[in-house]
Parts: C-alpha cells; sequence; structure tokens
C-alpha cells in the first residue's frame, strides 16, 4: 500500500514548477524497495519521464519545469518501483 | 523486470507484444554499473564535454549524507536528458531524467551520498554529451541523537 | 626549491585555509539547511496528521476533531503557535501532546496506557503523536510563538522549566545548560544553541517539531527532550511529564513573538 503523496504545481515566471512528494522507503539494503520510474504528464502528455536509483532518498521530493503552462492546467505524476509496486496524483495549475 | 514479464506471459499463454504499461524501462546495465566510468559507458556518455552551461545548485557541504539536495538546470540548447552520478557511491548512477517537448531541462532531487563525493551531471543536447562537476563534502553531524 | 621549504609552503598553504574554512563552512551548511527545508517530505506527515485527525477512534468511536488546543473545539488555526498554555479543564499546563494525549483519552475514550503504549515511532512507521503532531504544527504556520505566561500555574510552568534547564543532575551531573549554555560551542559541525536567550531559541521552537533526514523520521518535542535525558543519562522522563512540559513552555516564552515557520526539516 503507497503511502501518501503531495504534488504542487504552480506557474512561475511564465513556466509551470512542479514539485512533489513521495512516501516509499528507497532502501538500499535487501530487499531492496525503491522507485525506478517517475513520469510526469502535462494534460495527458508525458512530459518528463525519469528512471531513478536506490540512491534517491527516502521519501523523494522532486521539482521540475514544465514549458508555459496555464492555471486549471492537469499535471499528473505517477511512479514505479521495483516490486511493481505503483501511485499517482493529479491536480490542477494553481 | 524482464522475468517479470516473461513469467506474465506464460501465466497469461499469449505473447506480449506490447510491454505491459506498468513495465516501464530500467537501465540495468547502467544502474548497475560499480563506477562512474562504466556507468557512463552504459549511458553512451563516455566522453561527455565539459560545459559551463550546465549549473549544478547544491551546498558544499552536506549536514548529513542520507539527503543532499541538487538542482540541476541545463542552459545548452535541446537538452533533451539529466543524468546525475555520484562518483563514490558503490552504484554511481542515481538518476536520468529525460525531458520531452512541454519539459524545461531542469530537476531538483534529493540523493544519497555515502561521502564526500563529486558529484557529475550528464547533459544530452543536440545528440551530444557534456559533463559539469560539483564537489559535496558530507559531514557526520551533532551526538547522534 | 628543497624538498623541506616545499613542505613548509604546503603547511603555510594549509594553515591559511584554516580561518577561510570555519566561516564559509557555516554559510555552505546554513545553505545545506535552507535547502533541505525547500526540499522535504515534511509535508507528507502532515496530510497523515489530518487522516487521525479526522479518524473516529476508541471505544467512543470518536475523532479528534472536537479537540479543544485551547482555541475552541476543533479550532486549529495559530492553536500549536500558543502552546504551551494553562487548560481548565484538566487544571494543568500543557504541550501539545498532553492535550493531544487528553483528547485522546476523553474525546475518544481511550486508556491512557493504549494511546502511549508507542508515542515516538521510526522512518518505516511513524507514531500517531508524531503525524498529529505535525499535522497540528502546520495549521500555525505564521503565527507567532505566543505560549501561555499569564497564567500563575503558567508562570509556575516557566520557572520550573528555566530551573530544570540549568539544575545538574543525572549520573553524569549534566544540565541542557552544559550543551546548551554557552554560545560559540558545537558537536562535530553542529551548532549548539543558547536556547535560554530569546535570540537562539527562536529559530529553534520556530522549527519544531521537526523531520530529520538523517534518519528519515518525524521528531516531536516530547521525543527532543526525552532524547537529550537520555544523552545525558537520566532517567526516562514520563511522557508529558510536568518537567517535559515545564521546559517546553520555558523554551516557547523565550522564543516568544517568533513567527512560527512549521513543522521543519532538520539532518
Amino acid at each position: 500500500m503507497a503511502g501518501p503523496m503531495k504534488m504542487r504545481a504552480t506557474i512561475l515566471g511564465g513556466n509551470t514548477e512542479v514539485r512533489v512528494l513521495i512516501t516509499h522507503p528507497m532502501t538500499t539494503v535487501q530487499p531492496l524497495h525503491f522507485i525506478q520510474n517517475v513520469t510526469v504528464k502535462h494534460n495527458g502528455r508525458t512530459v518528463v519521464e525519469s528512471e531513478i536509483s536506490q540512491a534517491v532518498s527516502r521519501n523523494p521530493v522532486f521539482s521540475f519545469r514544465l514549458k508555459g503552462g496555464a492555471k486549471g492546467d492537469r499535471i499528473e505524476v505517477s511512479w514505479l518501483d521495483n516490486k511493481g509496486e505503483s501511485n499517482k496524483i493529479e491536480s490542477a495549475v494553481a | 523486470m524482464d522475468t517479470i514479464r516473461r513469467s506474465l506471459a506464460a501465466a497469461l499463454g499469449v505473447l506480449l507484444v506490447k510491454p505491459l504499461a506498468a513495465l516501464a524501462a530500467w537501465n540495468n546495465q547502467a544502474f548497475g554499473a560499480k563506477s562512474a566510468a562504466d556507468a557512463l559507458k552504459s549511458l553512451g556518455a563516455s566522453t561527455p564535454a565539459p560545459s559551463k552551461e550546465i549549473a549544478i545548485e547544491a551546498p558544499q557541504i552536506a549536514e548529513n549524507g542520507a539527503v543532499v539536495p541538487i538542482e540541476i538546470t541545463s542552459h545548452l540548447p535541446g537538452t533533451t536528458s539529466i543524468a546525475v552520478l555520484i562518483e563514490k557511491n558503490p552504484f554511481p548512477l542515481a538518476g536520468k531524467f529525460d525531458f520531452k517537448e512541454g519539459a524545461l531541462p531542469f530537476v531538483k532531487l534529493n540523493v544519497k551520498m555515502g561521502e564526500s563525493s563529486d558529484v557529475r551531471v550528464i547533459a544530452v543536447a543536440g545528440g551530444r554529451h557534456y559533463v559539469a562537476t560539483k564537489e559535496i563534502k558530507v559531514t557526520i553531524g551533532g551526538c547522534g541523537g | 626549491m628543497t624538498r623541506l621549504s616545499r613542505i613548509g609552503l604546503f603547511f603555510v598553504g594549509a594553515l591559511a585555509c584554516v580561518p577561510l574554512v570555519a566561516q564559509d563552512a557555516k554559510k555552505e551548511i546554513q545553505r545545506y539547511q535552507q535547502m533541505i527545508a525547500e526540499g522535504s517530505p515534511v509535508e507528507l506527515f502532515e496530510l497523515g496528521g489530518e487522516e487521525l485527525w479526522k479518524k473516529p477512534q476508541g471505544p467512543n468511536s470518536a475523532s479528534l476533531e472536537k479537540c479543544d488546543l485551547g482555541l475552541g473545539p476543533g479550532v486549529l488555526k495559530s492553536a500549536y503557535a500558543r502552546l504551551p498554555r494553562y487548560f481548565k479543564d484538566a487544571d494543568r499546563v500543557m504541550d501539545l501532546e498532553s492535550r493531544l494525549l487528553h483528547c485522546m483519552t476523553t474525546l475518544q475514550g481511550r486508556s491512557r496506557e493504549e494511546a502511549t503504549r508507542r508515542v515516538f515511532g521510526n522512518e518505516n512507521q511513524p507514531s500517531e503523536m508524531e503525524y498529529l503532531s505535525a499535522y497540528v504544527a502546520g495549521q500555525s504556520r505564521g503565527f507567532k510563538l505566543a505560549a501561555g505566561a499569564a497564567h500563575p500555574k503558567e508562570k509556575e510552568a516557566y520557572q520550573l522549566g528555566k530551573a530544570l534547564y540549568f539544575h545538574r543532575a543525572g549520573a553524569w551531573d549534566m544540565s541542557c545548560a552544559s550543551c546548551h549554555g554557552d554560545e560559540g560551542k558545537r558537536i562535530r559541525m553542529q551548532e549548539l544553541p543558547v536556547l535560554y536567550k530569546p535570540q537562539f531559541a527562536r529559530p529553534i521552537m520556530a522549527t519544531w517539531p521537526a523531520y530529520r533526514v538523517s534518519n528519515s523520521q518525524f521528531k516531536t518535542m516530547q521525543w527532543r527532550i526525552n532524547d537529550c535525558y537520555r544523552q545525558m543519562r537520566y532517567p526516562e522522563p514520563t511522557f508529558a511529564s510536568d518537567a517535559t512540559v515545564a521546559l517546553t513552555a520555558f523554551l516557547t516564552v523565550t522564543a516568544a513573538g517568533e513567527p512560527y515557520r512549521g513543522p521543519g526539516t532538520k539532518r
């Protein structure tokens, strides 16, 4: 069961700042349990695809920046870990 | 991931033509590399050109290696990807971020550093590889409390 | 150049670096503290706390939503910033955690024993108190610290806390002041703030409770005091005891006026 996730997207300097907080152990010792993929979608279109390792800190926090964007745009951030567990969050640009 | 896919296919008795949405790509070889050089080779970035256009915002000293904040902006035109490597970590490659149309080549993340080390950032722009490096010192803080 | 003079030059060079390093080190560590606070997962604990606040629990199947933290049942905005304070219904000065415990026992009908079975959690499973503390404290963001200081029992708590701060005891004959008593001290790279002085108490009390990056755990003031006592080799204080509340009262009153910044993020 994935823990709480929080995401906030705001307009800053004409671009969209996306900050996402993810509950995840990101363990570096056996049994390894860490997020491998993080995807960002803007109005349904994939704009960022990331592959990460267990070297990313526990309870990861990421910031991304999207070109342009407007209040109300839909942002979705999803993740998938090495155990096949996943979670996602969607919110409108504030 | 590949093993799961094969066993799933067997279970379903169907040859999966398209990977299930849940099974995204993850560069086993690059992430499993034990040296920065090997990781770079797996990423096809063995000889990146040093560049001042990759901005690495990070404290020079981290009070604790469990969370080291790093903010990266690439000013190289046409940047499509950024990779972060921590030289002295047992597995140096920490992350690779691909920016599609609509995303700016920017990322802020928190990484774990086992000890003071160089952080190497690789940017792919116009199909070529570039690199910038920053040293971050890691201290062990306080009274253990 | 001879080998000896080369070695000599090296040492001169190294020594010249030393005074600069100390200053730069402090600035870089402040930058580290700022960056981790900006990119902190602490809000996740506030979210977890909000869920628990609203969750019906105990024999009364009641949530904590009617809990009175000093401003009336369920009023959360600025409530944490005004703690510790005197509560008539308990005839006692209470800090956040003692008040939460009070609500768990009175509103939810839980026993003190059950509610305090696991007050300090870990990185895999934070405790209820930790989640709730994060949530309630977060609701005081921006409000000036204004712990109670007028009621006779509040004054008493302040005086007791102050006395405890300087009182040497325990197996190692230490007090809070042993580490937090003089300016310019540190343990490894951590500066030890002189907490009985307002200018040093303010930034500290404005950022507790806090998420600790070194162990990915959310820590509360009750934990902080408990752990300081452990390090000084004192007997363990009872959770939410008069002594721990008094210390928190002393520190928060000393930090009065400082805008609360919300649950902090620390190494």
